[in-house]
């Protein structure tokens, strides 16, 4: 193999040596710059630097020795080209296509909260994940489902590893789809609490995405790009009728909601978006929330560059000791479980393993999409943790910390933030909240607001007017919202075949899709899943992202800990024993994150679910109160809550460690063996079938 | 000139077809072409009864959408 690669020119190795000169200095600059703020850009360059050099040697490496891709074999689109779901197609287009599939709202959501770390940690295992673990899995995946006629993660579990890990891995991705739901319209529900102008323009989303749907079925069938302007206009109007709408009480007053009445409202929702049909409002709320994600992520881009701004937050602060307001938990293992999406996101495993290995003309771009469309949404990732970095850390912390821990008005959240160390006035706060066009900061834990205050600033410093900044805020807020509600009632609809098939199991009428029966019964079954999560966050002690965010991660990196030992099981089935370290390494390192932090939640004394359930019952015994509770049936059901939690921790690790014994099983038989065992589809020709 | 006129209208059907496949849309005329090429007894769909096939197909299950 060592012969299949080319020589360096001296010129390749000249500009290779600079890149690597380079970002070694501005991830010095980084990491040992202590005491004056430095400039973004330093990071973003250190961070280029590490993409460049990780996709040039370290993805050229896993290609060529590991998967072997081989650039004369017939990939599945070439073989089975149906002109709908398997066709040969360039590659850029498939890597717009891959990255918009992978591109969500968990790189935006888990750098932020991370955050109050200080910039440094977050940095450090976003670099080192995406080229060590994310890009690896992305692109490995996307590799053996290229070689199986592009099938999907749950059919090559059960190829490769057995029946029962395969049914055990579907499970395991209903449970992490229900906790994906509910934490990102808890998201929304946080953004939108009592705040009237981004309620109003969230629920514009829904007419408007019906007037599209309208439009698009019978007046201009299939014209996607014109129907998509259409509805952009209408949206931005919408933001800005939001301003008449928050100022005149009257009808401030229709959409204004605390956070029960807003999880209620996303439940029936979920509901209805997901048994309607499809090309009423979930298709055309796909394409707007598609675009507008593209082009905000375009827009994060630009003003990261054009802005520059400097970094508040400092490199590391106290809370690396986890006693931290917005997740409770040591750096190791949390961090690592609350940046999830960004470094290594198990989600993309079925992403690679869904269309894109279909539509891949050739195996030899493989690289390029499967490793590549890692990198880039890495550095989306980076980019959101640039835009809560550059806040006043103050302001970071007042949006994001427990009302439980900081209070709940501009004064007492001033005084307890200061007292950290981040020195902030209540007119800092109060000021903040005015200019963004809101009645408070405070509380808006999730990302989604923080991230749309720290692009609102960077906008605004680029373009200044009076009230703009309002503006862009509300348009930030209505973005995330409009694709955290889209995959929500897209997930709902996935959730209900999954329900389905797992039920059709047990008893095969339930697996028709087409009874009206089966689709509601297991549509209900799914909004009740999602929906009771997303109801216990709107009620916790903490604000509910502190409580669930962890359940996410760690389900997150559950799944891509199952598709990195899949990855080592065949590299191993394959008789490439050698290279067993690329994928087992970070399996392995995640298997024990997941299973450290799913211990930590469960036993350790200070942020375990048990010691938080425990904390309510005593004070009931003892017949008191704990805010927010109100009565002793909301301190039970704050028990109960967190016993909830407590057992789908257990049932994590669980799934885990029985994952982690069959793919050990596996790879023992399979190192005794003397020939490759892998379940490849045979070699063709690429020359032979290529017309 | 004549260069940068093709290569910007190549840009631009590049956009038009990677935006259409994220909706989840393939190449309507690769797929007529496909059909005439393999299987010329089949009725050739116009682009709104394609497109209806593609957008109930989307949505038919698994798959589904990042975080």
């Amino acid at each position: 193999m060592q012969s299949a690669i080319p020589k360096p020119s001296p010129a390749g190795k000249i500009l290779w040596a600079a890149i690597a000169i380079v970002g070694a200095w501005c991830l010095g600059v980084v990491a040992l710059r202590r005491g004056e703020p430095i400039n973004a850009i330093w990071l973003v360059t250190a961070s280029i630097a590490v993409f460049l050099i990780g996709y040039r040697f370290y993805s050229r490496m896993i290609a060529t020795r590991v998967l072997q891709l081989d650039p004369s074999r017939a990939t599945p689109s070439v073989l089975r080209n149906d002109g709908l779901d398997y066709v040969p197609t360039d590659r850029w287009v498939v890597f717009g296509h891959h990255f918009a599939a992978i591109a969500g709202a968990g790189p935006l959501v888990g750098p932020v909260l991370a955050a109050q770390m200080g910039y440094l940690p977050g940095t450090l295992w976003i670099l080192v994940g995406v080229v060590f673990a994310g890009a690896v899995q992305d692109f490995m995946i996307l590799g053996l489902s290229l070689r199986r006629d592009g099938r999907s993660l749950g059919h090559m579990l059960r190829e490769e590893l057995g029946e029962v890990p395969g049914v055990i891995a579907m499970v395991g991705v209903l449970v992490l789809m229900m906790i994906v739901l509910a934490v990102l319209a808890l998201v929304v529900v946080k953004a939108l609490t009592h705040s009237p102008w981004g309620t109003f323009t969230v629920a514009a989303t829904i007419p408007i995405a019906l007037l599209m749907g309208v439009y698009l079925r019978f007046v201009r069938p299939g014209r996607i790009l014109e129907v998509s302007i259409i509805g952009l206009i209408l949206l931005l109007a919408s933001i800005w009728y939001g301003k008449t709408v928050n100022d005149t009480p009257a009808l401030a007053a229709l959409f204004d909601f605390d956070a029960k009445a807003l999880a209620w409202l996303l439940i029936g929702y979920g509901f209805f978006a997901s048994v309607l049909p499809v090309w009423l409002l979930l298709a055309p709320r796909d394409y707007l929330s598609t675009f507008l994600k593209i082009g905000t992520i375009a827009l994060l881009a630009l003003a990261i560059f054009l802005a520059a701004p400097t970094l508040q937050m400092p490199a590391v602060t106290k809370f690396i000791d986890g006693t931290g307001p917005v997740f409770a938990g040591n750096l190791f293992p949390f961090l690592f479980i609350t940046i999830a999406c960004g470094a290594v996101s198990g989600w993309h495993s079925i992403i690679a393993s869904g269309t894109t290995p279909k539509l891949l003309a050739n195996e030899g771009e493989a690289r390029l999409v499967g490793y590549g469309g890692m990198l880039m949404e890495a550095f989306v990732a980076i980019m959101a943790l640039i835009a809560a970095a550059s806040l006043h850390p103050g302001v970071y912390f007042a949006m994001n910390s427990p009302g439980a821990l900081v209070g709940t008005t501009a004064e007492q959240a001033a005084q307890t933030i200061s007292s950290w160390g981040f020195l902030v006035t209540p007119a800092e706060l109060t000021d903040t909240a005015r200019n963004i066009g809101e009645s408070t900061i405070l509380g808006r834990a999730g990302g989604a607001p923080t991230l749309a205050v720290g692009m609102a600033q960077l906008l605004h410093g680029i373009m200044p007017g009076e009230g703009m900044m309002a503006l862009w805020y509300h348009y930030a807020i209505l973005f995330e919202a409009l694709f955290i509600l889209t995959t929500v009632d897209a997930g709902t609809r996935v959730g209900r075949f999954m329900i389905q098939e797992l039920a059709g199991m047990a008893w095969a009428p339930l697996k028709q899709t087409e009874s009206w029966v089966g689709n509601i019964v297991a549509t209900v079954i799914c909004v009740g899943l999602w929906g009771y999560f997303l109801y216990q966050g709107a009620v916790d002690p903490l604000g509910g992202i502190n409580t669930l965010w962890p359940l996410f991660g760690i389900a997150n990196q559950m799944l891509a800990a199952i598709a990195l030992m899949l990855a080592t099981v065949v590299t191993v089935k394959l008789k490439r024993q050698r290279y067993v370290l690329v994928p087992a390494v970070p399996a392995a390192w995640l298997v024990i994150c997941t299973l450290t932090a799913g211990w930590q939640k469960i036993f350790d004394a200070k942020i375990s679910f048990t010691a938080a359930a425990q904390k309510y019952a005593d004070a009931m015994a003892s017949g008191k109160l704990l805010a927010p509770a109100k009565s002793m049936d909301e301190m039970q059901r704050i028990i109960t809550n967190n016993r909830v939690d407590m057992g789908l921790t257990a049932l994590f690790m669980l799934l885990v460690l029985t994952m982690l014994f069959f793919s050990l099983r596996s790879i023992v038989r399979a190192w005794r063996a003397t020939h490759p065992t892998a379940h490849e589809e045979p070699y063709v020709a690429l020359s032979s079938v290529a017309q | 000139m004549e260069a940068n006129a093709s290569g910007s209208r190549s840009l631009w059907q590049w956009a038009v077809q990677t935006a259409r496949l994220c909706c989840g849309v393939p190449d309507y005329d690769v797929y007529v072409r496909h059909l005439r090429e393999h299987h010329p007894e089949r009725p050739v769909p116009s682009y709104g009864e394609f497109f209806r096939e593609r957008q109930e197909a989307r949505y038919r299950g698994t798959g589904g959408r990042c975080c």
